[in-house]
């Protein structure tokens, strides 16, 4: 049997804000049927889209899954969302007395919705879910488990099962978990893209993100027609960019312009992103 | 978590109440009876009677010979003695036939082999049915003459499941394979005749039969080749060292003696309980669903999924209620997986975590089959409340 503090089993057995939230201006969902705990938060801010007035939860999981889920509701109520996106996992574990060390996945989980659902209301792409696929069983990659090294300072692999339940299936990643291990702590900050808002995000972040979605869905699909696309410039929310190829001459490149690289980066970047052909 | 006032337990497959009968029978061998059996004189002597009668009583509950009988210290001891006794005695031969849903006694002692002996071993683990049983078919076939043993459960612990073994232990038999049971789970809750099963080598343990913790039997056939995992003095016929558990064997006697009297309950009564528990859990509650074979199961298991909501969340609420099961859910065992078992039988994810085991005892009741029914349906259907897979259902 888990030992559990007091206020686990109280969160646990009187969860508070159970639910969905209708019409919210965040939704994070996290987790699977499959790994065992799922998580959807939804919460709603004021009028001047400062504060979280508002959140509930929904949780399949076991009673620290709950538990930490029914914290980190309670928690981020008042916070405007820069001080919510601030939130760890330890303070939900400090918020719930301690987790089980087996248990704090529970909590990393909570706070990768609360990221998922700022990210959500922000119209941004999570980093997180990017990267390279470390851990087939729960599908955790080598960025999530870097962080949860470099925050939680974990240095044996069972810490980092216990944390993000990587290595906790079939066990083959192993190893791989114990190379990024050693790379955080040799090379001591992880290069990981911060979890920021329009507000923040540098014009090289944006390079970086624009960067990445041509990279990964935009050349490939343009190239399949004989096209490709290059990034010239980045001006505020202006996206300077050079149709090459087949695209270039294209009855229809404004189309492109517009209705897909426009439309992608808006999903994944920025929502306010306006993107405009060189006209050198 | 529980401050329940009254339990009632039906996790009876993890362990047993001691038996009444049972602590009384080995309080005097804590005190008084403390000789040696081994010992010269009459004060170690009538230690060493007691001792044979309980063997006699634990033979004569799966009808072998009390001279087929080794006292150990629990069924895992026992699963371990048994298979590396029958690859020491049998140096040619390197394949081991088992099953996917052993319990890890057996799993992780096989797939561990290599490095603990040094030699190369092949295993061959058979899948199971939808329904937890076995292809019969495919057991014969993956049997070969480099095979050293055969090692399958009478019973599954999850399920309750029970292999057909009178027949595969045969079929073992003809091809002069040695065979061995964990019938851990099995013994005093279905008849069980050696001599009419042709198993060279069964393991059971005391827990699980209301003698108490810390006691084993391993039952060697006569004549069949073995090797002791346990080096040290004569005790045991030079089979097992180590001076005998005293009163956990005298325990096991007593309880192996009313396991002989109570088995005809168990498959009435205990089997009309929980049949009842069962259906009713089934019939209240939607989306759940019964894992196992529906007849070819121990009379006391129910292994019932609730699909969309996670076990251990289940179990604690249960515990409120003082109600004692299992669940073959991840994040009851501190893996991250679910049950091997329910997973081997292809039981999708939405149900294997939600999985609830119940087993009875003789010890319990219809009033506490009752008041299951009328707080399970409750438990689960606040628990859906709160899971996202559950909306629209």
């Amino acid at each position: 049997m888990w030992e559990y503090s007091d206020k686990v089993k109280e969160h646990f057995l009187n969860p508070r804000n159970v639910g969905e939230i209708e019409n919210p201006d965040g939704v994070g969902e996290v987790g699977s049927l499959s790994c065992g705990d799922a998580l959807k938060l939804t919460f709603k801010l004021d009028e001047a889209k400062q504060k979280i007035i508002d959140a509930k939860f929904k949780t399949f999981g076991c009673a620290s899954a709950i538990a930490s889920s029914s914290a980190l509701t309670e928690m981020i109520k008042g916070l405007d969302l820069e001080e919510a996106a601030r939130i760890t996992n330890e303070d939900i574990a400090d918020y719930l007395g301690s987790l089980p060390k087996e248990k704090m996945h529970c909590s990393v989980m909570g706070r990768e919705a609360l990221e998922a659902a700022i990210a959500n209301y922000r119209g941004v792409a999570l980093p997180m879910a990017e990267g390279e696929l470390v851990c087939e069983c729960f599908g955790v990659t080598d960025l999530e488990i870097k962080r949860a090294v470099e925050e939680s300072n974990l240095r044996t692999v069972e810490e980092v099962t216990n944390f993000t339940k990587a290595g906790g299936g079939c066990g083959k990643c192993q190893e791989r978990i114990q190379e990024l291990i050693n790379e955080v702590r040799k090379t001591g900050k992880p290069k990981i893209i911060p979890m920021s808002g329009p507000k923040r995000l540098t014009n090289i972040q944006k390079i970086k993100l624009i960067e990445d979605v041509f990279e990964r869905e935009v050349r490939p699909t343009l190239k399949k027609d004989g096209g490709d696309v290059e990034l010239l410039d980045v001006d505020g929310d202006f996206v300077i960019v050079s149709l090459r190829g087949s695209c270039a001459s294209c009855a229809k490149s404004q189309t492109t312009l517009k209705e897909y690289i426009e439309k992608k980066l808006r999903e994944q970047v920025l929502d306010t992103l306006i993107v405009e052909e060189s006209r050198l | 978590m529980s401050g329940a006032e009254r339990v009632i337990y039906m996790d009876n497959n993890a362990t047993t109440m001691v038996a009444p009968e049972v602590l009384a029978a080995m309080l005097p061998y804590f005190s008084e009876l403390y000789g040696n059996p081994s010992s010269m004189h009459n004060f170690g002597g009538q230690v060493g009677r007691a001792v044979r009668a309980a063997r006699e009583q634990i033979a004569a509950l799966i009808n072998a010979e009390p001279e087929e009988i080794i006292f150990t210290s629990c069924g895992t001891e026992s699963d371990s003695t048994a298979i590396l006794a029958a690859l020491q005695a049998q140096p040619g031969k390197r394949h081991i036939v088992t099953t996917r849903v052993e319990h890890p006694a057996v799993k992780n002692l096989c797939r561990g082999l290599d490095t603990l002996t040094g030699h190369k071993h092949r295993v061959t683990e058979l899948p199971v049915e939808s329904d937890g049983t076995l292809d019969l078919q495919r057991y014969e076939d993956s049997l070969e003459d480099e095979t050293a043993i055969v090692s399958v459960m009478w019973a599954n612990n999850e399920t309750g499941v029970i292999f057909p073994i009178e027949e595969m232990a045969k079929i073992a038999r003809n091809r002069g394979i040695l065979f061995h049971t964990d019938a851990v789970q099995a013994v005093g809750k279905i008849p069980i005749d050696l001599s009419a099963v042709p198993v060279d080598f069964l393991s059971l343990s005391g827990h699980k039969l209301h003698a108490p913790k810390g006691i084993g039997v391993l039952y060697v056939r006569k004549r069949t080749p073995f090797v002791p995992f346990l080096i040290g003095g004569h005790q045991e016929h030079g089979r097992r060292g180590g001076t005998e558990n005293v009163a956990s064997i005298i325990g096991l006697g007593k309880a192996c003696e009313l396991a002989t009297r109570h088995i005809t309950k168990e498959n009435t009564t205990v089997r009309a309980l929980r049949d009842k528990l069962e259906k009713g859990l089934l019939e209240k509650i939607p989306n759940s669903l019964l894992n196992g074979h529906k007849t070819q199961r121990l009379p006391n298991t129910a292994n019932v999924s609730f699909e969309y909501v996670e076990g251990e969340a289940i179990l604690l609420h249960m515990d409120r209620f003082g109600i004692c099961a299992s669940s073959g859910s991840a994040c009851t065992s501190g893996s991250l997986e679910p049950s091997h078992v329910l997973r081997a039988m292809g039981v999708p994810f939405t149900a294997a975590h939600g999985s609830i085991r119940f087993s009875l005892s003789v010890y319990n009741n219809e009033d506490e089959v009752d008041f299951v029914l009328t707080k399970m349906p409750g438990i689960i259907a606040n628990l859906r409340e709160m899971s996202p897979f559950w909306q629209g259902k």
